[in-house]
């Protein structure tokens, strides 16, 4: 089934940069998920289809590719995540609203650029929900750059990211520079999004970032599990997603989506079934009150 | 002599142009183990942020192992228990030693990797809080009584010389407390680490600590557990700012609710 995938030029791209977004976005999803931020990635790819809209209404209205729209999203999708954290500093008793304020933006300015050049039509879909065909030899050389560079800063940060997800007073404490490392984090996830949307679209990046990681969390003990696992489990949705999405026809970011909700089920039933075996977890939860 | 681990000379704080604390004078030497209690917004959650250097005074100086605060580097001399340590999100995914690897976090610095003498230290202070049968365990499936001892072992595994706790017992059920209080007492008489204690428990706390200040606003006391256990009433009303009735005790009779 796999075989015209690494047959045909166009689809071993897509192919290969879907592997590269099963890494990067469960990876970023796995922070974003434990700081409780799962609807920033939703703001961020809203302004990210803006930056979109935008290379393409530049490129219908004057006939030039002044920045290619991986690279106008990208841009865009930086400058929102720069704009969300000195939102969320300025709202400090409510942080969410950030969310709400850039993701509205985004999509006003993306509902500007599209109909001042008079719509994308298929162009649009594509963006919207995924392609399989739409991912070209220079996109996915800057997406493995991206990646790369994604990882490496990842490793680097680990530990400070850790710390700080999970405390961040104690971090602030222990010398962490909460706000660099904050603003650090964002752009990261704002790039991880623009390199993901050709494959998965604008309207369903952020599922990707967060449901493999909602199914690992429920069946892996630590961090470093939750985070290896996620990727696992993106991986399989993205090649399952892909595969199937180019046989039917229909859109990948569709059917990788629903790929990592039956993921997602399948771990909520194992989880289910192990408990029932083991006797419950409560009996866990008393043996650990009785030697505290 | 060693300089103390904390003086504090005539600090002030205002917040929203009142003031939550004035005229603090006090040392905290070296070895001690210090209660530091008083009535809720006294400032004693203000007092340990500003030695912590998560706030500034307003007036007076903070000198921390003898150095001014202000060019004080080496924070990783001084472990921090919170009082919301146990608030955090319990669904977090981190097994205990990931939790206790994070107090070394500071001290490493950017771009450094753990490495074996790192791992061995952070069993280390695992066996040393006695948590090392749920190494692999997730934090948020344990007991308050459990988290807290993690919490110790993260705040003890990048060596402090000072370890501040915030009202560290507040979830952990009565008979823990004890257990709890042992341990620290352990360490601070072992290890000789200075420990500075906030609490509202007063009678735990008399019986542990070496040194009690109490602290509403300004310094009311400062003393001896056996100078503030003869207080009167009409002494702590003073502090306290409102009537205060003395219940006596008797630690032979067992209470009755707990």
């Amino acid at each position: 089934m796999i075989a015209d995938f690494l047959h045909y030029d166009f689809l071993r791209h897509t192919l290969y940069t879907g592997l590269l977004i099963g890494i990067i976005a469960p990876l970023l999803g796995s922070f974003i998920v434990v700081r409780r931020l799962s609807l920033l990635a939703d703001a961020l790819s809203h302004v990210t289809l803006a930056g979109i809209a935008f290379a393409l209404y530049i490129d219908k209205r004057w006939g030039i590719v002044a920045i290619s729209p991986l690279y106008g999203g990208m841009i865009f999708s930086v400058i929102g995540s720069v704009l969300i954290e000195k939102l969320r500093s300025v709202y400090r008793a409510f942080q969410e609203l950030a969310i709400p304020i850039i993701l509205s933006g985004g999509v006003g300015l993306s509902v500007i650029f599209i109909s001042l050049a008079n719509g994308f039509n298929t162009d649009l879909f594509n963006y919207l929900f995924g392609s399989v065909s739409a991912v070209s030899q220079t996109d996915f050389l800057s997406i493995l750059g991206i990646s790369i560079f994604i990882i490496i800063v990842i490793l680097l940060f680990y530990k400070e990211l850790i710390t700080l997800s999970f405390d961040e007073e104690h971090a602030t404490v222990s010398g962490i520079h909460a706000k660099w490392i904050h603003l650090l984090f964002i752009v990261l996830t704002a790039l991880v999004i623009a390199a993901s949307i050709r494959i998965v679209g604008v309207l369903l990046v952020s599922a990707l970032m967060t449901l493999p990681v909602a199914a690992a969390i429920r069946v892996s003990k630590g961090f470093k599990q939750m985070v290896i696992m996620s990727i696992i489990f993106g991986e399989f949705a993205v090649i399952i997603g892909l595969v199937t999405g180019y046989y039917l026809g229909i859109p990948p970011g569709g059917t990788i989506v629903l790929t990592a909700i039956f993921i997602l089920i399948a771990t909520l039933i194992y989880k289910r079934i192990r408990t029932a075996y083991k006797g419950g977890s409560s009996d866990e939860s008393t043996r650990s009150r009785q030697y505290a | 002599m060693k300089q103390p681990a904390v003086t504090m000379h005539n600090v002030e704080y205002t917040y929203d142009r009142s003031s939550v604390l004035r005229q603090i004078d006090f040392e905290l030497p070296r070895g001690s183990f210090m209660g530091l209690t008083g009535p809720n917004g006294g400032g004693k959650t203000t007092l340990i942020k500003l030695i912590l250097g998560l706030l500034k005074p307003d007036k007076g100086q903070i000198h921390l192992f003898g150095q001014p605060i202000q060019t004080f580097k080496d924070w990783t001399k001084i472990g921090f228990v919170s009082q919301k340590s146990n608030a955090f999100n319990k669904g977090f995914p981190a097994t205990v030693y990931e939790v206790v690897s994070m107090g070394l976090t500071g001290k490493l610095g950017y771009f450094k990797f753990f490495n074996k003498t790192h791992k061995e230290k952070i069993h280390t202070a695992i066996k040393s809080v006695g948590m090392e049968a749920y190494t692999n365990q997730n934090i948020g499936d344990l007991s308050g009584g459990q988290q807290q001892r993690v919490f110790i072992a993260r705040a003890l595994v990048s060596d402090p010389e000072l370890l501040i706790l915030d009202e560290p017992t507040v979830g952990v059920d009565a008979e823990n407390v004890d257990r709890f209080y042992d341990l620290l007492k352990k360490l601070n008489q072992e290890q000789g680490i200075t420990m500075l204690l906030v609490t509202h428990d007063t009678g735990t706390m008399t019986k542990h600590a070496t040194d009690i200040v109490c602290l509403n606003k300004t310094l009311h006391f400062h003393g001896e557990p056996d100078d503030y256990t003869s207080l009167t009433a009409t002494d702590l009303s003073k502090f306290y700012g409102y009537p205060v009735n003395l219940v006596e005790h008797d630690p032979d009779e067992k209470e009755e609710l707990s």
